[in-house]
């Protein structure tokens, strides 16, 4: 009631303004569900149906083939699980390092400090590019290592940053307060700060899992053997290069009708390969907001 | 005399004396910080970003494995000569620059706005959904946004359906910037307007119900009470993205070209990729590469300054 009688009280104008303003964001998030909507039901569809009616809603022809020919793949399998591997493996090994370096980066009386943030802001600005990390590599011998994908990522310089300005907003009196307990640097890291850093962590966390689920060119140029692919590198050849994993489409009879079943199965395996991060989401949805502004205030 | 400045000697070798124990002493108390804490971040940086930046050299050189890096015969600033006098130079300059700028002019008031509607939505179960949803495209990854795309734009796609035609959108030219824009612009808004939101949430009430009380409308309010709440972040964000303008991500770019609409949509980030890792041109590549890194550097120092200033003096 009180909500309704504030809008009553605003003026014409305000009135107007605000329609148009509430219709605008309605439209926009009509435009992100609607296409979603749109996959989601494309997925069920007859593949004659669907390339020449686009979706109906007639329930009865609706058929789960896609999906079992989906995820009857070996291939979409094994990427799944090298990108939970890698996935893993790299925000484990990111974060670690990342709070680690944060610490006395984010210590006033650290000796050096100005020194190695120069070092390290170099390297957001300048970099060997392509080639020389490319050559670097090879020499390394990590060529189709998934230690290629993982090794050059782990150490962010933005998000050390991030963690630096949330580490000097703890009270200094903690560490006083450890430091006449007998703890040293390590303790009082592990044992103190930490403990009262977990928003932090949980946001590095999650960039670096969501950065390296969803990239592909690193897995691209460095990862040939098709039993190390990532699951975006095998969705690339599925969505982008036209390319279904064979088994996928090889018993239809004609070229039609293999080609009407690849488009029907690119909306299948656009709904499983999204689903989990997409359902993960929500949950970690109330961790964003307090990172962002973190990131975001003081650069 | 000359024993006042042997005086004078010996007490400034003592005080470096003094200094140099203190130091050491600073690093027995301290030796965790550089080993324990900081150490794996120095050694993944200079394996991983600084010896790279030696690879550079190869740009100057006709670099062949065998030779390697330090014994390949130097060419000088040819292959920057090469490609800069070459006509697609123009061209992938211009799409770079064309592609980055227009998506900034089109994408970056977007979240602003989003953000301002967004605060007026009252109810917060209501603007909590809205938001749920606002942010879902962001954690679809980059190959299936371009999937979705080619699907939805193919000739036996769902718009051809709905406009009952059949054109190849993915094979034009002329719609490419359009497309990476439209659907960068889908995909990121809401994504963007995190932090103009949260800040307008922390924006006084009590100063937006005063405003109410003086009888200002929704143009006033925002005029003095919501706008500078973001106001500083806005330029901040702005200036940020002006600085990035050559940095524009490989990704998506390369996942959404096709032979056809080349001409539009070859940047120089996937130029340097074709002719480095495809065609094993290393040093041709390299100085591709180093050519659009060289203005990076430039656009970021000169934004980098700009920020500190208006940063209380804090840069990065």
């Amino acid at each position: 009631m009180k909500k309704k009688s504030r809008f009553l009280r605003y003026s014409v104008q305000d009135k107007t303004f605000l329609i148009a303003g509430y219709t605008l964001l309605g439209l926009f998030v009509a435009a992100i569900i609607v296409p979603m909507l749109y996959i989601i039901v494309a997925s069920f569809m007859d593949p004659v149906v669907l390339q020449n009616k686009g979706i109906t809603f007639d329930f009865s022809k609706w058929t789960l083939t896609a999906y079992q020919r989906v995820l009857s793949n070996h291939q979409i399998w094994i990427g799944f699980k090298n990108a939970v591997v890698y996935s893993l493996v790299f925000t484990v090994l990111s974060v670690a390092v990342t709070v680690l370096a944060a610490y006395p980066m984010s210590r006033t009386d650290f000796k050096g400090r100005k020194f190695f943030n120069v070092i390290f802001v170099i390297t957001m600005f300048f970099g060997g590019g392509l080639i020389p990390t490319y050559l670097l590599i090879s020499n390394l011998g990590l060529l189709n290592s998934m230690w290629a994908v993982i090794l050059p990522g782990i150490f962010n310089v933005w998000n050390m940053i991030v963690a630096r300005t949330y580490f000097r907003s703890i009270p200094g009196e903690l560490r006083e307060a450890a430091v006449v307990d007998g703890a040293n640097d390590v303790l009082f890291f592990f044992k103190v700060l930490l403990p009262v850093c977990t928003p932090v962590l949980a946001v590095l966390a999650i960039w670096q899992f969501v950065g390296m689920w969803n990239s592909y060119f690193d897995a691209m140029i460095y990862l040939d053997d098709a039993a190390k692919q990532p699951l975006q590198l095998v969705l690339r050849s599925i969505l982008i290069q036209n390319q279904p994993e064979s088994g996928m489409i090889s018993d239809m009879q004609s070229t039609a009708q293999r080609a009407q079943l690849a488009e029907l199965l690119k909306y299948a395996t656009i709904i499983i390969s999204s689903l989990p991060l997409l359902v993960m989401y929500p949950f970690f949805q109330k961790y964003f907001d307090g990172g962002i502004m973190v990131g975001s205030i003081k650069g | 005399m000359s024993n006042q400045t042997m005086t004078a000697s010996m007490k400034k070798q003592r005080a470096k004396k003094i200094d140099w124990s203190g130091t050491c002493l600073y690093f027995k108390q301290n030796w965790q910080l550089y080993v324990i804490f900081l150490l794996p971040a120095l050694l993944l940086t200079f394996i991983f970003k600084y010896i790279p930046m030696g690879g550079i050299l190869i740009a100057f050189e006709k670099y062949n494995p065998i030779q390697g890096i330090l014994g390949s015969p130097k060419v000088g600033l040819q292959y920057f000569q090469q490609f800069l006098s070459s006509p697609d130079f123009l061209t992938y300059l211009g799409n770079t620059l064309k592609l980055s700028i227009y998506g900034l002019l089109w994408g970056f008031p977007i979240p602003i706005i989003l953000a301002f509607l967004l605060n007026r939505v009252q109810r917060t179960g209501i603007r909590k959904k809205i938001q749920l949803a606002l942010y879902m495209p962001n954690f679809i990854s980059v190959i299936v946004i371009c999937g979705i795309i080619r699907i939805f734009l193919s000739v036996t796609g769902p718009i051809n359906l709905l406009l009952g035609t059949q054109i190849n959108f993915m094979t034009m030219p002329e719609a490419f910037r359009t497309i990476y824009i439209a659907s960068g612009i889908w995909q990121g808004a809401g994504w963007g307007s995190i932090m103009y939101t949260a800040a307008l949430a922390n924006a006084s009430m009590e100063l937006r119900e005063a405003a109410i009380m003086d009888g200002a409308n929704i143009f006033q309010q925002i005029k003095v009470v919501e706008w500078p709440a973001i106001k500083d972040m806005v330029v901040i964000q702005l200036i940020m993205q002006v600085g990035n303008i050559m940095s524009i991500g490989f990704e998506k770019v390369y996942a959404l070209q096709t032979d056809l609409n080349l001409q539009t949509s070859e940047i120089i980030s996937t130029y340097v990729y074709k002719k480095g890792i495809i065609n094993g041109d290393y040093s041709f590549s390299t100085a591709v590469g180093l050519f659009n890194t060289i203005i990076n550097v430039i656009l970021l120092v000169l934004v980098n300054k700009i920020v500190s200033k208006m940063n209380d003096g804090q840069g990065l």
